[in-house]
């Protein structure tokens, strides 16, 4: 039997420190539909979702499953109702199997023979829902797309009829999204409803039935995905007209800044993360490395810029060999670097934001003279920054961590590039961040190029990747799969190419 | 039925935080006013008693002073090393190192120099000497990855046992009638008193003038930026390109330093030789770890928590007499006082709020 047939919310009002996550929301949802709801970050989706889940409770508004208040006071209720949540990042224990992650959150596991039980439930739901998955495979052992679909299952389990998916492909490669959008067609075909968080305008046009916008706490748009289009979404989402294709100034590429010769890298445990890479970066070009994390992109960044010593092979930057160089020096010589977790590397949440925009040039002239650091000239220096790169703080004296996470990483963007470098490695700088700081971090990787930079841009996000590389390469366990140029790609190959199913013969695409 | 909601404070406010700071205060002194009502003592009338010796009378004020000097030191020092988050909590024999090389230069080259020269190298050498007995533990903690709070709490003990054998053994005085004292120190090696008091001067000028460098060193320069740095963000720290290594070792030295500096007041200006650690140094090193906590690492107000908890340690004596306490009481005030301010940050990064709701009865 359906528990949810529709469900909605009504005016809900949610408020911290007197600030509105939420304003008098309304949401409706009924059997068998997709629900896209898109909202920058920041804008109220998760908080949203987390009252429908039980995490919060509103300050004002109702939940009415079916015509009737739902009274939805912690998870466990809601999830009595039938409301399952799959969250960005798993709750699944590494050490144990698909089927003993899915019963540790059961109640009702036979006393005998629970693997049985277990067991046909998972092949029903498989054969239902076209999932493949072995229920005896240890969590580690699965992909990111699978370990995805155990997250799914469980909710299944717990008869959930109403999925909240909160950016649910963030962490899938083409391939994988494409298997979860067929996923999630099925279960809507059955009868499930599905809500989809999301800031992707792609995936909202190609899998929701309808879609609802959320702008700073408030809906500001709803509508049959039929009636809008990706535009039209771009707008209700930023609050004005977004471009979402660049003009990227045709350049004829410079002369080298980057040079790696047969690198190898060993990762934290001891294996080869980066597999005898060769290539090469010039100036005016964006050289992107595509890829699902994990593949060496991590180790490639921290050995170009000095923060992992490599095994072998060479690194040089313009004329000089820069190998197994300290940062400090790599720094010095011209490479700076927007580092992939931006708050536990790039940033130092309880310093103010002045003491932020030097960090690794603090010991540097101007800013540092003997021993002495010149706050007056650093402050000029961080309120430019701050107006230049458009970061919104209502002062430059507060700790850096009130900053939402798009104008942090508008200061790092504006810090690492103010100075001008041969070359700037930038590893997934718009991870996470909402339309419009994408946008403009984007714009600001392609002003380098034209000023004459060379990029080096690890991304997951491929839409990124074409519209603002010159080249890109592929790498799948530490080696390249292939060097595009960025107009020739397809986007299917590269694809491919992320799981290792494909592989051209790697020559640099001159 | 209790709810109670904890989040994180998004940005603290100044005022709520003293505000807490004092609630903390007021908080640990009710706690101890049941351990003096354990004892059958007024609480009340024992913390006037404590207060009123220390401050209340000049007497008092005096000893105050002269016990706030090596907490202020000390304290300094380890306000960079907490900045730092390098956990020194091995001040109290970083000072006794400062004091055992200040009476080996006593008692070998002091009594053939003026006496400017005998003091200077005493203190250059009391310094070198904590400096050396903290960088142990540094090196240890970044060359081989073992945690300083153990290593800094254990040498104390190494450092103690050590002391105490110089004094009963090699050290021991020919001229103090086997009492385990080393020779008292020349004239040209003892710090002048101010008055009729025990408060040598010279060490607390030097105590004063090390809180405004240190303050300095934290927050105007490269270093302390640095310090700041490793201390917030360790993986930041990396990505900048700052030395770790360098880094923490330079902490150890000025913390380890400070407090040599200090032991080197105690028996310079105080007991003149060398004896059991625990007449050299009443806990200092301990009690200082208080001091600069109560301060928010801040050594310029370091300054005024040194007095109060000097304060508490002369009134702890007051109240020993007069009430025939214990004199372990004054370190189960300390303790308590530590317990309630570490509480007191967690109330000032998060705001907690409870709700009462009512029972549930249908499920």
């Amino acid at each position: 039997m359906r528990k949810i047939n529709d469900l909605e919310m009504r005016g809900i009002t949610k408020s911290f420190h007197g600030f509105y996550a939420n304003k008098d929301i309304n949401l409706k949802i009924s059997s068998g539909e997709v629900l896209g709801l898109l909202g920058e970050n920041g804008a109220g989706k998760t908080t949203l979702m987390n009252i429908l889940y039980g995490l919060y409770r509103p300050d004002a508004g109702e939940i009415i499953i079916n015509g009737e208040d739902a009274r939805i006071k912690n998870p466990k209720d809601s999830m009595r109702a039938g409301i399952g949540m799959i969250h960005q990042h798993f709750m699944l224990v590494q050490n144990h199997t698909v089927a003993e992650n899915i019963a540790l959150g059961l109640d009702d596991v036979p006393f005998f023979f629970p693997d049985n039980y277990i067991r046909k439930k998972i092949s029903g739901f498989s054969q239902r829902f076209d999932m493949k998955i072995d229920p005896d495979k240890k969590i580690w052992e699965l992909s990111a797309g699978e370990q995805q679909r155990v997250e799914i299952l469980k909710a299944l389990f717990l008869e959930a009829d109403l999925l909240i998916m909160d950016e649910p492909t963030s962490v899938l490669t083409p391939q994988e999204s494409k298997d979860l959008f067929g996923i999630i067609r099925k279960m809507a075909d059955d009868g499930h409803s599905i809500i989809l968080i999301s800031h992707k305008l792609d995936e909202i046009m190609e899998i929701c039935s309808r879609v609802a916008v959320i702008r700073k706490g408030i809906t500001v748009g709803g509508a049959d995905i039929g009636d809008v289009d990706k535009k039209e979404l771009a707008r209700m989402m930023v609050g004005r007209d977004v471009d979402l294709r660049f003009d990227k100034v045709p350049l004829e590429r410079g002369e080298r800044v980057l040079e790696v010769k047969e690198l190898f890298v060993n990762g934290d445990r001891g294996n080869t993360a980066v597999n005898g890479l060769s290539f090469s970066v010039y100036r005016n070009e964006v050289f992107g490395i595509a890829g699902v994390s994990g593949n060496g992109q991590r180790e490639l960044v921290e050995a170009i810029t000095g923060l992992r010593r490599s095994s072998s092979g060479e690194i040089i930057l313009e004329d000089d060999a820069i190998t197994n160089k300290s940062a400090r020096v790599v720094n010095t010589r011209g490479i700076t670097h927007v580092p992939e977790e931006r708050i536990k590397f790039g940033i130092v949440p309880n310093l103010f934001i002045y003491e932020n925009a030097i960090l690794k040039k603090h010991h540097s002239k101007p800013f540092s003279r003997l021993m002495f650091l010149d706050y007056d000239l650093i402050k000029n220096h961080t309120e430019n920054i701050v107006e230049r790169y458009n970061i919104s703080t209502p002062s430059i004296n507060v700790p850096i961590k009130s900053l939402s996470g798009g104008n942090i990483q508008k200061l790092i963007i504006g810090r690492e590039i103010e100075s001008k470098p041969a070359l700037l490695v930038a590893s997934h700088p718009t991870y996470g961040l909402d339309i419009g700081a994408t946008e403009y971090i984007r714009r600001q990787i392609l002003a380098r190029r034209e000023e004459g930079g060379g990029v080096l841009l690890v991304s997951e996000d491929l839409e990124e990747l074409f519209e603002i590389c010159d080249r890109i390469a592929v790498i799948f366990k530490g080696e390249f799969m292939g060097i595009l140029k960025a107009g020739d790609a397809d986007i299917k190959d590269i694809g491919l190419m992320m799981t290792g199913s494909l592989k051209l013969p790697v020559q640099e695409a001159e | 039925m209790l709810r109670i909601d904890i989040s994180p404070r998004e940005n603290e406010k100044p005022l709520i935080s003293n505000l807490i700071l004092a609630a903390s205060l007021l908080a640990g002194l009710a706690a101890i006013g049941v351990v003096f009502l354990a004892k059958g003592v007024n609480p009340f009338f024992a913390i006037y008693k404590i207060f009123s010796g220390s401050f209340g009378s000049m007497y008092g004020f005096k000893e105050t002073v002269t016990k706030s000097i090596p907490l202020i030191l000390i304290a300094a020092g380890l306000t960079i090393a907490y900045r730092g988050k390098f956990w020194n909590i091995g001040a109290e024999s970083q000072l006794l190192a400062g004091a055992a090389a200040a009476t080996w230069i006593a008692l070998t080259w002091a009594a053939s120099l003026p006496a400017w020269a005998a003091i200077l190298l005493m203190f250059t050498g009391g310094f070198i000497a904590g400096a050396l007995w903290g960088i142990v533990p540094a090196i240890l903690r970044v060359r081989f990855g073992i945690n300083e709070v153990i290593s800094t709490l254990m040498l104390n003990y190494v450092g103690a046992e050590f002391i105490k054998m110089l004094v009963i053994g090699p050290w021991k005085g020919k001229t103090q009638f086997g009492f385990p004292y080393t020779d008292d120190f020349p004239e040209t090696a003892q710090l002048a008193l101010l008055g009729n008091s025990r408060i040598h001067f010279v060490t607390l000028i030097i105590a004063l003038a090390v809180s405004a460098l240190v303050y300095v060193l934290l927050f105007r320069t490269r270093f302390g930026y640095e310090v700041r740095v490793i201390g917030e963000n360790q993986e930041a720290a990396r990505y900048a390109g700052i030395d770790f290594y360098r880094t923490t070792i330079i902490i150890m030295i000025i913390s380890g330093g400070l407090a040599g500096l200090a032991g080197v007041g105690e028996v310079a200006g105080l007991h003149h030789h060398l004896t059991y650690p625990e007449s050299i140094s009443s806990g200092y090193g301990f009690t200082a770890i208080i001091v600069a906590w109560l301060s928010r690492l801040n050594p310029v107000t370091a300054i005024f928590s040194g007095l109060f908890f000097a304060g508490i340690l002369v009134g702890g004596d007051a109240i020993q007499i007069s009430l025939n306490l214990p004199a372990a009481t004054v370190n189960i005030f300390n303790g308590i006082i530590l317990v309630f301010l570490i509480m007191g940050e967690f109330f000032q990064k998060n705001s907690v709020t409870i709700k009462l709701q009512g029972a549930k009865w249908n499920r």
